[in-house]
C-alpha cells in the first residue's frame, strides 16, 4: 500500500467508523429492528390512519414553513451582525445561540407563558382574534425559535469571507446595488443558506420537548408526530411507535438529500 | 495492509475501552409517579428508622419519579426497580407480562394492592363564577375543561372513566349515551397536555379553563400550595375511585438480594405510621384511626371502582385507549 503523506490515517479511520457505528448507526438499527415487529402491512395501516396523517402534516408542513422563515430572517441577521458595526453588536451575537443552550422544555414553557391567552403576547392578540399558543401556529413559533441559530451561524463564516472586493468589482462593471446581490452575493451564499436550512428543518421535524407544552395537542388539529411515537408508547407498543419513527427519518431523509442535491447544483451554478 | 488494519482495529478498541464496569447499586429502589415525590420522601425516611429500629439494619430507599407510563417503560427497559408504586394496574401489568412481576402480583397485598386511595374531583376558580358542580356542567357550552391526554397520561384515564361512569349512572345511561357525554366533554377540551402536572400548570399558572380534572390530593396540595383564595375544590355527586398499585418487581428484588426489604417496605405501608403520612400528603388512607383523622379534609364523594364498572384496566384500557378504541372515535378535534 502506498505511504499517505499525512500518517495516522488507519488509526484514525477506525476511530471514525466505529464512532459513527456507535452513535449512528447502532440506534438507527435498533430502531429498524423494532419496527420491523409490525411489518409493512402494519406499518402501512398505522400510518394512513387520519390521526397520524394529520400529524404528519403539521408535523412537517409546520417545520418546512418554519426553516423558510429561519432562512429569510437568519440571512438578515447574519449579515447584519456581520457587515455592520454598531454597539451591543457582540452581545446580540452572543444571544443568536440561546436557543441552542436553553433546555427545550425551559424554551417551550417560556413561550406557551408569554402566548397563552393571557400571556403578556397573548393577550395583547387575543382582542385581534388571534390565537397562538395551543394551535399550529404555536407549533410554528416553538419552531422558528429552535431552529434560528442554524441559518445564522452557518452564514456567518460565509458572510466573513466574502472578499469585499467582487462587490466593487461588480459596481465598477455598473452592476445595481440590487444587481450585485442577486447575481454576486447571492450565489455565493446560497450553498451555506440551504445547509442552514436544512439544518433548521431537521431540528424542527424532530422537535419535541418545546413544542410540546405550545402545541395543545387535541388530535387532529395541533398533535404532531412525535407525540403519535409517545402514545404509541403509552401503550407500550414499541414496534408501532419505532415504525412512526422510520416514516419520519425516511421523509427526513428524503428532504434532506433533496435539499443536498439542490446545493450541489447551486455550488457549481455559482462556480460558473 | 495488514498494518493498517491493525490500526483500525485499535482506534476502534479505545473506544470499547472506554465502556467502563458498572457500580453494583445496593439500596432499594422504588420507581413511583409524579405526584408522589413528598409523599415518598416522607414514608422513605420513617421506614428507614422502623427499620432499624426493627432489624438493626440501616437501608436507604430511593426514589424515582416521572409520569406512570414512561416510568413503567424503564423498569421493563431495565431500571432496576425493587418496587414499583405506579398510577394505574395497566402500568404494573405490562412490567408483569415481561415477566418482571409475579401475573398475580395485584393479589399479593391488602385492597388489590393499594395501600392508599384517591378520587377525581374538580378544581375551580374562586367563588366558582360557572357555578360547576357535577359532571353534567361540564359538557354546557362556554365551559372550558383542563385535563390530560388520555393516550398519554395514566392520571387522565381516570378522568374519562370517572366521567363515563356518570353518565351510566344517570336515568336511561348506556354506553352510547356515555360516548356521547364523553364526547361532549372533550369537545370543551381547549388543551389536551401531555401529564397531570402540565394541565395543574395550564390551568393554575397559565389561568385557562374553568375548571380542573385532577385528583384529590393532585387539587388539594395545588390549593394548598397556590393560595385557598385563588380555587375551590367542588366534589361531583360521584366519581372513580383511583388506586394507585404498588408491586414488588420479583425478579430484580431476587436478583439483588433485597426481596426481605422489599416486601418489608410495601408491607409497612400500611402500617398506622405509614398511613398517617399517606392522610397528611391528601391521599385516602385506609387505616381507620388515620381515616379518622383527616375526614375533615376530604370531602364526601361516593366511587365505584374501576373492577366493578369495567372490569379491570385489561379490559378498559383495550375498550377505551387501545388505537381505534373509544376515545380515537370521539373525534376530539373535528
Amino acid at each position: 500500500m502506498a505511504r499517505r503523506v499525512l500518517p495516522g490515517f488507519g488509526l484514525s479511520l477506525g476511530f471514525v467508523l466505529t464512532w459513527l457505528g456507535l452513535i449512528v448507526l447502532l440506534p438507527l438499527a435498533a430502531l429498524a429492528l423494532k419496527a420491523s415487529g409490525i411489518g409493512f402491512g402494519g406499518l402501512w395501516t398505522m400510518v394512513t390512519t387520519p390521526a397520524v396523517l394529520a400529524a404528519l402534516k403539521l408535523s412537517f408542513g409546520a417545520a418546512v414553513l418554519s426553516a423558510v422563515i429561519n432562512a429569510i430572517a437568519g440571512l438578515l441577521v447574519a449579515w447584519v451582525l456581520v457587515r455592520y458595526s454598531f454597539p451591543g453588536r457582540r452581545f446580540f451575537d452572543a444571544l443568536v445561540d440561546l436557543p441552542f443552550a436553553l433546555p427545550t422544555a425551559v424554551a417551550g414553557i417560556a413561550l406557551t407563558a408569554l402566548y397563552a391567552p393571557k400571556g403578556w403576547i397573548g393577550a395583547l392578540l387575543a382582542p385581534l382574534g388571534i390565537k397562538v399558543a395551543f394551535t399550529p401556529l404555536g407549533v410554528l413559533i416553538a419552531m422558528v425559535f429552535v431552529g434560528f441559530p442554524f441559518v445564522v451561524r452557518t452564514l456567518q463564516p460565509v458572510l466573513e469571507s466574502l472578499d469585499r472586493d467582487i462587490e466593487e468589482a461588480a459596481t465598477s462593471l455598473g452592476a445595481s446595488r440590487w444587481q450585485t446581490f442577486t447575481r454576486v452575493l447571492f450565489p455565493l451564499l446560497l450553498p451555506a443558506l440551504l445547509t442552514g436550512f436544512a439544518l433548521a428543518l431537521a431540528r424542527a421535524v424532530g422537535e419535541y420537548g418545546s413544542v410540546i407544552f405550545i402545541a395543545g395537542n387535541i388530535p387532529m388539529k395541533s398533535e404532531i408526530l412525535p407525540l403519535v411515537i409517545v402514545k404509541q408508547l403509552e401503550q407500550f407498543k414499541y414496534a408501532d411507535a419505532a415504525a412512526v419513527g422510520i416514516v419520519m427519518l425516511a421523509l427526513s431523509f428524503l428532504l434532506l438529500l433533496a435539499i443536498s442535491l439542490l446545493q450541489r447544483w447551486s455550488r457549481r451554478w455559482a462556480e460558473r | 495492509m495488514s498494518m493498517s488494519l491493525r490500526q483500525t482495529l485499535l482506534g476502534s478498541l479505545l473506544w470499547l475501552g472506554a465502556i467502563g464496569a458498572q457500580a453494583a447499586d445496593v439500596s432499594l429502589l422504588n420507581v413511583s409517579y409524579d405526584p408522589t415525590r413528598e409523599l415518598y420522601k416522607d414514608i422513605n425516611a420513617a421506614f428507614a428508622e422502623q427499620y432499624k429500629k426493627d432489624k438493626g439494619d440501616s437501608v436507604t430507599v430511593n426514589a424515582s419519579h416521572g409520569g406512570s407510563g414512561k416510568q413503567a417503560r424503564s423498569v421493563i427497559d431495565g431500571l432496576e426497580a425493587d418496587v414499583v408504586t405506579l398510577a394505574l394496574a395497566y402500568d404494573i401489568d405490562a412490567i408483569a407480562e415481561k415477566g418482571l412481576v409475579a401475573a398475580d402480583w395485584q393479589k399479593r397485598l391488602p385492597h388489590n394492592s393499594t395501600p392508599y386511595t384517591s378520587t377525581i374531583v374538580f378544581l375551580v376558580r374562586k367563588g366558582n363564577p360557572k357555578g360547576i358542580k357535577d359532571w353534567n356542567d361540564l359538557i354546557k357550552p362556554g365551559v372550558e375543561v383542563i385535563t390530560p391526554n388520555p393516550k398519554t397520561s395514566g392520571g387522565a384515564r381516570w378522568n374519562y372513566l370517572a366521567a363515563w361512569g356518570y353518565a351510566l349512572r344517570q336515568p336511561g345511561g348506556n354506553d352510547a349515551k356515555a360516548k356521547e357525554f364523553v364526547a361532549a366533554l372533550f369537545k370543551n377540551v381547549p388543551v389536551l397536555d401531555t401529564g397531570a402536572r402540565g394541565s395543574t400548570t395550564t390551568f393554575v399558572q397559565r389561568g385557562i379553563g374553568d375548571v380542573l380534572l385532577a385528583w384529590e390530593n393532585e387539587a388539594l396540595l395545588a390549593r394548598q400550595e397556590l393560595g385557598k383564595d385563588e380555587f375551590e375544590i367542588v366534589a361531583p355527586s360521584i366519581s372513580i375511585l383511583a388506586e394507585p398499585p404498588i408491586a414488588l418487581v420479583d425478579k430484580v428484588a431476587d436478583k439483588h438480594g433485597t426481596r426481605a426489604v422489599a416486601e418489608a417496605y410495601l408491607k409497612f405501608l400500611y402500617t398506622p405510621a405509614a398511613q398517617d403520612i399517606a392522610g397528611k400528603h391528601y391521599y385516602r388512607p385506609y387505616d381507620e384511626k388515620a381515616a379518622a383523622k383527616y375526614a375533615s379534609v376530604f370531602p364526601k364523594v361516593n366511587t365505584f371502582t374501576i373492577d366493578a364498572e369495567f372490569g379491570g384496566w385489561k379490559k378498559a384500557q383495550a375498550t377505551h385507549f387501545a388505537d381505534g378504541g373509544v376515545f380515537d372515535q370521539l373525534n376530539v378535534g373535528k
